[in-house]
């Protein structure tokens, strides 16, 4: 066959200019949302629907192939080097949140409370004290923000509570993820059907968890606008519960996927791209863990 | 029915499609580099012409033309237009045409989102300038979008600007991952990594840099966005941020943007001179090494943009000094273009032209940029016309230079024709000409004491700023005559051999004048590949 000698070079295709329009018109919506127009909503609303139909037509086209046989072992090289330099590149996204938690942490609250003679920040506010994570507790500046006040928190979030459950949950998702990739490998549908449901079922359980625990937060007055440690806190678990939201779509499909019949034991690129996705946003979990909530 | 799916869909030996359409749907790579490089050209007009509009305001004291925020947004999108519209795109442009050429490849890796890097390109291009008709006008807080100035203090517009720049970041991710997967998973089999042409080299190290540096801008907007809708407090010290924290964020993602532009144009120019000069690059792995060394370096350096911001005084050593590591992998480079040079029998066509005005003019820049980067210096130089003197000598003259040198290069190879000789050669030295006396003067205005980004000036600065005013209205004329040449050259230049210039090497010169649709059916043999390599003799 051709094809395996060959590398697969597809036709034209409309689905990235399609993605291309949608995503426009998302971003160009959600900025008007911001903003108070009336219609930004809706149009969000539609770029998001053609980003989705974008989604659904692109990557079903390309699952058609692989099934189909156009693929071989070097255009598998090509989309493990394409996810595993795309993982990286989300890497380095929360990297810049870690950095920014990590600068106010270390740099921008001490300068604030005087550290190093006042050299930085001479008296920028009398009295304001060093603390962390409860910085808006002691915040003279907290009436001053643009003449709003900042959200002060009455108590802290228990390390110990929901964020170690979930933790352990996120955890042992990995692990089974890992038990269906050895079944998928040893060719046992059934156990791989029951590995990826109890991996799904971990990641919908770790998000019920994020979501209460994020109306707790708001109930002891823990919000966005709680200063700088209240924009880290859900910047940073924010974009992790996204991630998770994303990995667990993909684990749907790909539990739809094994159900068609789609892997085989040698050949099963998808799977193992969405597990590396996994287990990514396993780890960030576990960076949020110790410097978001513990230390 | 599996054999009918794959010759419906196998396109290997099939020309192009007809029609407009076919632009829009390509996964060709020779088509989507054209694509890059038209596009790059056309926002290099349009940050052009923001430049002159610059250099009219500042023609003679006093304010004639625009009102200082106009002003101020045209500095912001000129700098804004040419980083993120006109340089990048054009160097993924080349590496779109000429990466899988180089390898022996018959495409890009992934040549679907190859196709998407590229259409995301004009929607970002038209938020961004879409920016002008809103309220509050475009943004106007210079290319560096400094908190708080782009938080607190911006008009609504600035939103768009924010997605705008989501949109090139997500197209430069895809390009750089596309030109990874190509480079190390299309190469012809029997080429070694250190058989790869410089090129090839340079931009798989700037891929990496940009999957590195590009996610970090893209959460630094983020944080601009949320302060400015969400009341987070990432840049508010009021809340227990920084606004000196955004220039960390921002200068980590620029500074390795700065060699994301420069790194490629190394390539281009290690490609041509050893042609013009007839002899093989010299010191073809150090030209390697110091390339990948330039790349790590430019991760651990960012803050030396900011020795006047405020940091320990620990801080300011270490990154002056690091600064200063810079300049030995880079001196590697120019040593060895020289070194290429020595004894060879040159020839001054177009292409070797640009590329020696390069070393030249670049030097220039590099050296600037090591006066910049000591501490109590830049305290005198720090966001005066000096540093605007010293990034346009390194990306006009440098990367902007290596451009339009590797466009006459590789003319004959991808449109199958000889642009004219002697008109570019005009081309040449009005344009150098004129370059000069567009930034050599601010050199002195800045060290005169003249501050960038500021629509009026004091009598002292009048004489130089028109001598540059003038140099600058020449040198965008000369752009009048760059686009003649080459629609000249396409419509009506005499046709080119497979090897249009004698001693070049690479295989890109082996396929023919235009190349083929598909580049490399067959991955090219071993003996090929030594024959073409960088590394050789000439015979």
């Amino acid at each position: 066959m051709s094809s395996k000698d060959s590398y697969y070079v597809p036709h034209g295709t409309y689905w990235p200019i399609i993605g291309s329009i949608g995503i426009a018109t998302m971003f160009v919506g959600m900025a008007n949302m911001f903003h108070g127009v009336s219609w930004g909503g809706s149009v969000t609303a539609l770029g998001l629907g053609i980003v989705l139909f974008m989604m659904f037509g692109w990557l079903g086209q390309v699952v058609n192939e692989s099934v189909n046989g156009l693929y071989n072992s070097q255009v598998d090289r090509s989309f493990r080097w394409g996810m595993s330099w795309f993982i990286f590149s989300e890497v380095m996204f929360f990297a810049a949140f870690f950095g920014a938690l990590f600068y106010a942490r270390e740099f921008a609250i001490p300068w604030l409370s005087g550290e190093g003679n006042n050299q930085f920040t001479p008296d920028l506010w009398n009295g304001f004290v060093q603390t962390w994570p409860e910085i808006a507790f002691k915040t003279p500046a907290a009436e001053l923000r643009n003449g709003t006040a900042l959200s002060v928190p009455t108590e802290l979030i228990d390390t110990w509570g929901l964020p170690a459950l979930n933790t352990a949950i996120l955890l042992l998702s990995g692990v089974t993820l890992t038990f269906a990739h050895h079944a998928l490998r040893a060719g046992e549908r059934n156990k791989i059907i029951g590995w990826l449901v109890a991996t799904i079922a971990l990641g919908v359980a770790f998000l019920g968890f994020q979501i209460a625990e994020y109306g707790h937060a708001y109930d002891i007055g823990l919000k966005l606008n709680s200063g700088i440690y209240g924009s880290t806190f859900f910047m940073l678990t924010g974009f992790h519960g996204f991630h998770v939201t994303v990995g667990a779509l993909m684990l749907i499909v790909i539990l739809y996927r094994v159900q068609k019949g789609h892997f085989s034991k040698e050949n099963h690129f998808g799977f193992e791209g969405v597990a590396w996705y996994w287990h990514f946003v396993d780890v960030v979990w576990l960076g949020l863990f110790v410097f978001v909530y513990w230390i | 029915m599996a054999t009918d799916t794959i010759a419906a869909h196998d396109d290997h030996h099939h020309g192009p499609e007809k029609g407009l359409l076919r632009w829009v749907k390509t996964t060709n790579h020779k088509d989507i580099g054209s694509l890059y490089l038209w596009f790059s050209f056309m926002m290099l007009l349009v940050g052009g012409a923001f430049a002159m509009v610059i250099r009219a305001e500042l023609f003679m004291p006093g304010i004639q033309v625009v009102d200082p925020h106009f002003f101020n947004s045209m500095t912001t999108m000129h700098g804004l237009i040419m980083v993120f519209g006109a340089i990048m795109p054009a160097f993924v442009g080349l590496g779109n045409w000429l990466i899988p050429m180089m390898v022996g490849a018959p495409d890009m890796a992934l040549p679907r989102m190859n196709n998407w890097s590229f259409w995301i390109l004009p929607f970002a291009g038209a938020i961004l300038l879409s920016t002008f008709f809103m309220e509050g006008g475009a943004p106007a807080f210079g290319w560096t979008f400094y908190a708080p100035l782009s938080t607190t203090f911006a008009p609504d517009s600035t939103d768009f600007f924010i997605f705008a720049v989501h949109l090139l970041g997500f197209s430069s991710i895809m390009g750089a991952i596309n030109i990874i997967a190509t480079v190390l998973n299309m190469r012809a089999p029997d080429m070694k990594l250190m058989d790869m042409p410089l090129f090839v080299w340079t931009w798989l190290i700037t891929s990496f840099l940009l999957i590195g540096a590009m996610p970090v801008l893209a959460g630094a907007v983020t944080m601009m966005l949320t302060d400015r809708n969400f009341g987070t407090s990432f840049f508010d010290a009021a809340g227990g941020g920084d606004p000196v924290m955004f220039q960390h964020i921002f200068w980590f993602f620029g500074h390795p943007e700065v060699y994301i532009m420069i790194l490629p144009a190394f390539g281009v120019i290690s490609h041509i001179i050893p042609t013009f000069a007839r002899k093989p690059l010299f010191g073809y792995s150090s030209m390697v090494y110091a390339t990948a060394a330039i790349a790590f370096l430019s991760y651990i350096v960012w803050a030396h943009h900011m020795f006047l911001t405020g940091m320990p005084v620990a801080g300011q050593l270490y990154f002056m000094y690091a600064t200063m590591l810079i300049a030995v992998p880079t001196g590697v480079k120019v040593f060895n273009w020289v070194a290429t040079m020595w004894k060879g029998s040159m020839t001054f066509e177009t292409p070797m032209l640009w590329a020696l005005s390069f070393v030249f003019l670049f030097t220039i820049g590099g050296f600037s940029g090591l006066m910049l980067g000591i501490v109590p210096a830049d305290i005198q130089y720090h966001d005066t016309y000096f540093v605007v003197a010293h990034f346009h000598y390194v990306l006009v003259t440098g990367a902007l230079w290596s451009i339009i040198a590797a466009v006459f290069y590789w003319f004959p190879k991808w449109t199958g024709k000889m642009y004219n000789e002697s008109l570019a050669k005009i081309h040449f030295w009005w344009s150098i000409i004129s370059v000069n006396i567009l930034f050599f003067p601010q050199h002195f205005l800045g060290l005169a004491g003249m501050p960038r980004r500021i629509p009026d000036y004091n009598l002292q600065f009048a004489d130089f700023n028109m001598i540059s005013s003038i140099g600058a209205f020449m040198f965008g004329a000369s752009f009048i005559l760059f686009t003649y040449i080459i629609i000249d050259g396409i419509r009506n230049g005499k046709p080119a051999k497979a090897r249009p210039w004698e001693s070049a090497k690479g295989l890109e010169w082996t396929l023919g004048s235009p190349a083929e649709y598909h580049s490399f059916d067959k991955a090219p043999s071993r003996k090929a590949i030594e024959q073409e390599s960088q590394h050789t003799s000439v015979a």
